[in-house]
């Protein structure tokens, strides 16, 4: 229930961010939320996501998310960075890094789904 | 029962004498445990829990091919006795690492080290912390992440430094006193290294740069140079889902082959010479290039999203004969000592499968859970592993 709770509040600042980031106005929280649902994979393709995340992502970052080659993907590491820089930086990677461009496989919104995800540490369970 | 001499209580078919070259190890990276198998019986004998955090794992054997030391995600180090069946020790040495060696005479373990950079050193039969060589300090400040290590004759070890562009080798005749010789500019962001069978090179490749970096460990006062300078051509590379690993790397018949960064490519260079003399076209980009023991065929398995694929490269037409998919995410292949077979981890369907390497055909199949790494005690023996 918690976790649940957690995860709305961060859906809401992905979409604010992304809102902002993309130059429109910024959207008010109910309306954010609903662009947020709206936008949510579905229950199977969020499954896929989260393997992803794990083995992929994991193959830098580690499986658990504490850090290789590549930094470390925990709450507390991803606390200071902006959810939008984070949604930039997974699709179009980052150049001068090791950080490949994931667009051909993450989607934009799928992106913003995934950094709620990684900025409230609920990337293990179902989703 | 001469191995029973410690006192310690053996599991009752252990009791049985038996030597251990034909022995390995399975990593199961997602439960933290490591498989003891048999390539002989093409068996599991035991499986071993409580290793922690093996996403990432690598291994390496004692010289009398009893003991495997398991180094871990996590920074933990683990000495595995393989006939007991059971942890003999295991020590936290750092909190992010990456893999390990260990020196010619077999009395000294390295651990290299993400987080903090840097290699430790430890006495093999306790786990005796004897030296600690921190890497040097990146642009932030935060000593840089250690790649590459190998052992080197001479009581040495090799390693690569990815955020400083560094390759250092670390005399460790004493290992309570290791003494460093840094090459630095060797390039940008090394990922990566190897010494060749005979131990004479050191390579590492670069993520930063087309280009692999050479040190000649028979003469390092003529310094790292560049080979396969600009192999890409100044072409844009495609994104790179997975570093290639080097160590396991094909050096035949003259030849070496390389996995190239970015490109759905193996590059062959001349070892004569360190020029390139070809590029086999594959099926993704490449991760591990290995030879058979014989030389005559180099298998590569692939980065995401070609990971299902394994292709086998005759080395003397320099052509894949055969495209094999021996289920979903292959992450390593390791020969038996002489190379009648390989086996080959599928993370994502859980097994590992057998192959015969003349008829490339499956001939085993085992169970798994989600294994990664596998690595057999013929190890002990060579240089750079």
């Amino acid at each position: 229930m918690l976790r649940r709770t957690r995860t709305v509040v961060a859906a809401v600042l992905v979409a604010s961010s992304a809102a902002v980031a993309a130059g429109g106005a910024e959207a008010e929280g109910p309306v954010a939320v609903a662009v947020a649902a709206a936008l949510a994979p579905d229950a199977a393709r969020q499954r896929e996501l989260l393997r992803l995340l794990k083995q992929d992502c994991g193959s830098c970052h580690g499986m658990r998310l504490t850090g290789g080659l590549g930094p470390p993907l925990t709450p507390e590491a991803l606390r200071t960075k902006p959810a939008a820089s984070l949604v930039a930086t997974i699709v179009s990677g980052r150049p001068g890094t090791a950080m490949p461009p994931w667009r051909r496989f993450v989607s934009e919104a799928e992106a913003e789904w995934l950094v709620a995800r990684l900025l409230t540490g609920a990337t293990d369970g179902s989703p | 029962m001469l191995f029973l001499a410690g006192g310690a209580t053996l599991p009752a078919h252990a009791q049985q004498m038996r030597g251990t070259g034909d022995l390995g190890v399975v990593i199961e990276r997602a439960a933290g445990r490591v498989q003891v198998i048999d390539t002989t019986a093409r068996s599991s004998l035991a499986t071993i829990d409580g290793f922690g955090d093996l996403s990432h794992a690598s291994v390496v054997f004692s010289r009398d091919g009893r003991y495997a030391y398991v180094f871990g995600r996590d920074g933990a180090l683990s000495k595995v006795d393989m006939l007991a069946q059971r942890i003999e020790r295991r020590i936290p040495q750092a909190s992010n690492s990456i893999g390990g060696a260990i020196s010619q005479d077999g009395r000294v373990v390295a651990a290299q080290n993400y987080t903090p950079g840097g290699v430790k050193l430890f006495d093999a039969a306790t786990l005796e912390l004897l030296a600690d060589v921190r890497a040097t300090p990146g642009p932030d400040g935060v000593p840089s992440k250690v790649v590459g290590l190998a052992d080197a004759p001479g009581g040495k070890f090799v390693a690569s430094l990815f955020d400083t562009g560094e390759i250092w080798v670390i005399d460790a005749a004493n290992p309570r006193a290791p003494k460093v010789e840094k090459f630095t500019g060797v390039g940008k962001q090394p990922y990566d290294g190897l010494v060749t069978p005979d131990g004479r090179w050191y390579i590492a490749g670069l993520f930063g740069e087309d280009g692999l970096a050479l040190l000649d460990l028979w003469h390092p006062e003529r310094g790292v140079k560049r080979i396969l300078d600009k192999y890409g051509r100044g072409e844009e590379k495609l994104p790179v889902y997975k570093m290639p690993h080097l160590r396991g790397w094909a050096v035949a018949a003259g030849y070496a082959f390389l996995p190239a960064i970015g490109r759905n490519e193996v590059l062959v260079v001349d070892t004569r010479d360190w020029k390139e003399v070809a590029r086999v076209p594959v099926a993704g980009q490449p991760v591990f290039a290995i030879a058979r023991p014989d030389a005559r065929q180099v298998w590569v398995n692939f980065a995401f999203p070609d990971n299902g694929k394994v292709q086998v490269i005759d080395t003397e037409t320099r052509a894949v004969v055969k495209t094999l998919e021996p289920g979903k995410a292959v992450l390593h292949l390791e020969f038996t000592p002489r190379g009648e077979a390989v086996w080959i981890s599928a993370r994502d369907d859980n097994k590992v499968v057998v192959y015969d390497t003349a008829t490339l055909a499956p001939v085993a199949t085992l169970a798994a859970d989600a294994p990664s790494g596998i690595f057999f005690t013929a190890r002990a023996a060579r240089m750079g592993f």
